[in-house]
């Protein structure tokens, strides 16, 4: 399984590197660095000479992919592209275009993230395999079609919609939670209440139907008729039969997803007012910053193979039949 | 025996767990309902729930908190409440009025000839050589505690020599466990003034300051060329021992900054945070290498001499400003307009500043949060949105702006101002169809001055937040005229005592003067299509970019909406390629300098990378505008004024499209509310009544709880049904 690993790790390093490259190129079709210069020293008096200065500052009076004036590895080396893009494979995140070090503030800045998308995974996990299983259970009933139709609409609503409707309701009308807003420690739960109930709440419809699939797809196999014969409660045959051979699927979307976690959630930070990353990284688009831009979408890149990989591993935990080879 | 022990056992086991199950229900109430006396949806702790506090939100982090660097409006909500400059504006009185701050005095100028020589006080301007503004402190002001001023008992300084390891434990500036202070001494000025000219700090007005300032750029490049010999470095550069040749100190309490010519607008300048004291232990303290990477820096901690002081720096989710303990007091001021002492401005006259313990600031980027939290009086004031302008203000029959009843109800109360502010319309001199000198081009603006109708742009995209402009400077801007006399006659008549729109069939008839009658050009017999240049295309826009091309089609003009990014936009302001464009300035100061200078030919964008983003060019104009700026207020500049404002009304490089005003709303409890726009430390005059606050909150935040207890009531009752079925099931034989 080692080799296995030590492998896909290589295999990472091209598809890092391409996804390094295209967001190179994305971003400074759209921002010249010009463009960078004049959204960090502000829109009034500006000079061309602070404008060169800050740039040769930077980093940012180099060619971008190419210098032709340089001689030998020099014209590749002496670019933007690699002096800003190639030292993320060290994971040195370098600072901000406005002076703060990115490694620090992702550091600070994870852990509101994580503090919403834990129990908003967890406990939609557990919510939607119950909701799930019991609908498996009652299937081809009027539980079952009402069920399908409801998960059907809830999966039709957008979440902008639960987020402010759930802002209207929860502590507009009836008071019982902060609208918005976050705090250290033990303090910070009166804030999370919503946005992780939101959260839950939102994912059901989806998350139900697509479990339910899975548990039907399971439920009409012949080990279930087995057990059933054998005398076994329904419940005993749902959630530790069923449960356990649907859960290659139910990994597969579990735990790609979880080093993603760190990453936060654009929107919902965004509302609720939550210093996450999702919110850091809107931040930094809105205010051009390409170092947090790269640094954040590098990150996702990694921990998105980094889920993948997990999720080979995890297989040959839930199913002894597969080897990693 | 075994099984009764064993049946005694689980009974007892269900027991625990029904005594546990209360337990976490019993907690959860109890923290639910936070033990104290607070509304469960209070997003601040229990006990600062009568505090004397103020709470409010910013909606964008700020970029830079250094004096030197820092130049946008939400950036100085905060630092001028720390930083204090030698002067400051008056809080009342209007128009607005210099008063000092640190300083004892306004600074008059001694106007110099060539040689040195004082000159008298009405001497021209082209007979002075130099002015010299002598400023004189006052003694006993003290800086924030801070650990760049902290020393050990023989006097060395304790964090200036940090180890790296020391460095590695650090996350904020409240982890130096010991804070110092001295006295702000007239080195502190001279010090930021050198820092304004470092090029590495990209101070944005040290283009400006270079041109007038002696030996500004003198020292700007011995600085910069002693920074390319530390390639990389980040290390101290003591400013102490680099002179400017027109800063000098007179002693311990007084210093003079020596101007080129005349610039009687400098005066203003000192009144900004660009010109605020900085000691340079903090310099030193800040350089040192490894805390920049810690993100402690000049430019996210301050440290000055001002009322308040950050006390919690997080720009992610709140600041806070508390109260600086070695503040030297200021008074709240004894006189202000006629009509202040009877609206109860003139309550507090007298009494010490800061009149506030504290003010939060917390981070709230989305609209919606951010007005629920003031109506559930979390915030004590709050701007209006046009998401709920509808909600908060109505228009009575005479336009005048009002409460709804909602708003009333709550005791909440309206402040409205016209700011220092225009958006204009921008013709591209520079453009052979729009632009130009030409009487057919200058009397086709005219005509589209006309059609192009700003009173109703006002009402639909404002909600009627906005005076239609009639020139270049805004309501009390020295120079702008107000009523009958200051209205722009090439595009409004006046009618039975108001001003009133020419008709559309005057436009019409100019645009048969201008050679395009009915839109149609008569050389080529094609329609007049022009392009407008807008930074914005989203669904919010549309509207808007659909009500103007419906203006220009009044006059059969074809008007094409070239959409962009804001950078795409700026590039072809830059370079002249685009037609018209929406635009907008802030005044930095209420002198008319600083609105006229975006008309001056020598500031064009495209020449001369100014801000004169039209590129207009009259050598008239231009002379009289060099005239008119180094000029005190006096008739004689107003009868200057009049005739520039005159000939651009002509010109018409512009459509004066509208001074936006400003609404905004408040509590009952928040007190000596005047709007003041151009003070941005106004912090210190606010009053609080948090008992008054905490009451109504408490009365507009009961929590509902019975909904709860009806969702739970109903998922039992759904619940029952599925539950017997499922033991029916289990219960059945198999089939």
């Amino acid at each position: 399984m080692i080799a296995y690993i030590i492998r896909r790790m290589f295999y990472a390093i091209p598809i890092l590197l391409g996804v390094n490259i295209l967001t190179f190129v994305l971003f400074f079709v759209v921002n010249s660095p010009d463009d960078m210069a004049r959204m960090h020293l502000g829109m009034k008096r500006v000079t061309p000479e602070a404008i060169e200065n800050w740039k040769s500052e930077r980093g940012y009076d180099k060619p971008l992919l190419f210098n032709a004036s340089s001689q030998g590895v020099g014209q590749l080396t002496d670019t933007i592209f690699f002096n800003k893009s190639l030292k993320l494979f060290q994971f040195d995140f370098g600072s901000s275009d406005s002076g703060r070090d990115i490694g620090y503030d992702i550091s600070q800045r994870m852990w509101p993230s994580l503090a919403i998308a834990i129990p908003v995974l967890v406990i939609g996990l557990m919510v939607n395999i119950t909701y799930a299983l019991l609908i498996a259970f009652f299937r081809a009933t009027y539980i079952d079609i009402w069920s399908v139709v409801l998960c059907v609409v809830m999966m039709s609503i957008s979440g902008l919609f639960y987020i402010i409707g759930g802002q209207y309701l929860v502590s507009k009308l009836l008071h019982l939670v902060p609208i918005s807003g976050y705090d250290t420690g033990l303090s910070a739960i009166k804030f999370l209440i919503l946005p992780v109930v939101i959260g839950v709440v939102g994912g059901i419809g989806a998350g139900t139907r697509w479990y339910r699939t899975l548990f039907l797809e399971e439920i009409n196999r012949d080990y279930v008729r087995t057990a059933r014969a054998k005398g076994l409660s329904e419940g005993v045959v749902l959630f530790r039969h069923v449960l356990k051979n649907a859960m290659i699927p139910i990994l597969t979307g579990v735990v790609v997803v979880l080093p993603l976690l760190f990453m936060g959630s654009l929107i919902t930070e965004s509302f609720f007012g939550i210093p996450g990353l999702g919110s850091y990284t809107i931040d930094a688009i809105s205010q051009q910053d390409f170092a947090i831009v790269r640094a954040m979408v590098f990150l996702g890149s990694v921990l998105y193979i980094l889920g993948l990989l997990l999720t080979d591993i995890s297989y040959t935990l839930v199913d002894p039949r597969v080897r990693l080879s | 025996m075994q099984n009764y022990g064993q049946q005694n056992q689980s009974g007892l086991e269900r027991r625990r767990t029904r005594w546990v199950g209360w337990g976490v229900l019993l907690f959860l109430l109890l923290w639910l309902t936070g033990c104290g006396e607070r509304a469960w949806n209070a997003p601040y702790p229990s006990s600062e729930s009568k505090s004397n506090t103020l709470y409010s939100s910013f909606d964008e982090r700020p970029k830079h908190l250094d004096p030197a660097r820092s130049y946008a409006a939400n950036e100085y909500a905060f630092i001028a409440q720390i930083y204090e400059p030698p002067l400051q504006y008056h809080f009342l009185k209007r128009p607005y009025e210099l008063v000092p701050l640190a300083a004892t005095t306004v600074p008059v100028p001694l106007f110099l000839d060539k040689d040195g020589e004082p000159l008298p006080g009405d001497a021209t301007a082209d007979q002075i050589a130099f002015s010299e503004y002598e400023i004189n402190l006052k003694p006993g002001s003290r800086y924030q505690p801070h650990p760049a001023l902290a020393k050990d008992e023989t006097g060395q300084f304790l964090y200036h020599q940090l180890a790296p390891e020391a460095i590695a434990k650090l996350n904020t500036l409240a982890d130096f466990s010991e804070t110092g202070s001295r006295e702000v001494t007239a080195d502190d000025y001279i010090y930021q003034i050198k820092r304004l000219a470092n090029p590495k700090l990209h101070s944005p007005i040290a283009s400006i300051m270079a041109e007038y300032i002696v030996g500004f750029s003198e020292l700007g490049k011995a600085l910069s060329a002693e920074s390319e010999g530390q390639p990389g470095g980040n290390g101290f550069l003591d400013l102490r021992n680099h002179s400017m040749a027109g800063v000098t100190k007179l002693d311990r309490y007084r210093f003079k900054i020596r101007l080129h010519g005349k610039y009687p607008q400098f005066v203003y300048w000192l009144a900004m945070t660009f010109f605020a004291p900085m000691p340079w232990e903090a310099d030193l303290f800040y350089s040192q290498p490894g805390l920049e990477k810690r993100n402690i820096s000049l430019n996210w901690y301050p440290i000055g001499s001002g009322p308040f002081m950050l006390s919690e720096n997080n720009p992610n989710l709140r600041m806070v400003l508390s109260r600086n303990p070695n503040f030297r007091g200021e008074a709240y001021p004894q006189e202000g307009e006629a009509a202040d002492a009877a609206q109860g401005m003139l309550a507090d006259a007298g009494k010490p500043l800061p009149m506030i313990d504290k003010a939060i600031y917390s981070l709230e980027k989305e609209v919606i949060p951010r007005w629920n939290k003031f109506l559930q009086g979390y915030y004590d004031t709050s701007g209006v949105s046009s998401d709920s302008f509808d909600q908060a203000v109505k228009f009575g029959a005479g336009g005048d702006a009002n409460l709804t009843d909602e708003m009333l109800e709550r005791n909440i109360r309206l402040a409205t101002a016209v700011e220092t502010s225009i958006f204009y319309l921008g013709f591209n001199m520079a453009d052979p169809v729009i632009g130009g000198d030409s009487e057919e081009n200058q009397t086709l603006r005219q005509a589209i001055s006309i059609a192009v109708n700003f009173e109703e742009f006002i009402s639909i995209f404002r909600n009627g937040r906005g005076v239609v402009a009639q020139g270049p400077l805004p309501i009390g801007i020295f120079g702008s005229r107000e009523g009958l006399e200051g209205v722009n006659p090439v595009v409004f008549d006046i009618e039975n005592g108001k001003p009133k729109r020419k008709s559309l069939e005057e436009a019409r008839a100019l645009m048969v003067k201008a050679g395009y009658p009915n839109g149609k050009s008569v050389k080529t017999g094609k329609a007049l299509v022009l392009n407008y240049e807008s930074a914005s295309a989203g669904p919010d826009s549309k509207a808007q970019l659909n009500w103007m091309r419906k203006q220009f089609k009044q006059l059969g003009i074809q008007l094409v909406i070239r959409a962009t990014d804001y950078n795409r936009f700026q590039e072809k302001l830059r370079k002249g390629t685009g037609q018209l464009f929406m635009f907008g300035w802030n005044a930095d100061y209420p002198d008319p300098e600083n609105f006229l200078f975006l008309l001056y030919g020598p500031n064009g964008k495209v020449a001369h990378a100014g801000e004169n983003a039209v590129n207009y060019d009259n050598p008239e104009f231009n002379r009289l505008f060099d005239q008119m700026k180094n000029m005190d207020n006096s008739p004689e500049r107003q009868q200057i004024i009049d005739k520039m404002v005159a000939i651009l009304r002509h010109d018409a490089p512009w459509i004066w499209g509208f001074y936006p005003k400003g609404f905004s709303l408040y509590h009952n409890w928040y007190g000596n509310v005047k709007p003041n726009l151009m003070a941005n430390n106004t912090l210190k005059y606010k009053r609080i009544d948090p008992e008054v606050r905490h009451q109504r909150q408490q009365a507009w935040n009961p929590p509902v709880v019975w909904p709860l207890v009806l969702l739970i009531i109903v998922l039992v009752v759904t619940a029952i049904p599925a539950v017997l079925v499922y033991r029916r099931h289990e219960r059945s034989a198999a089939r």
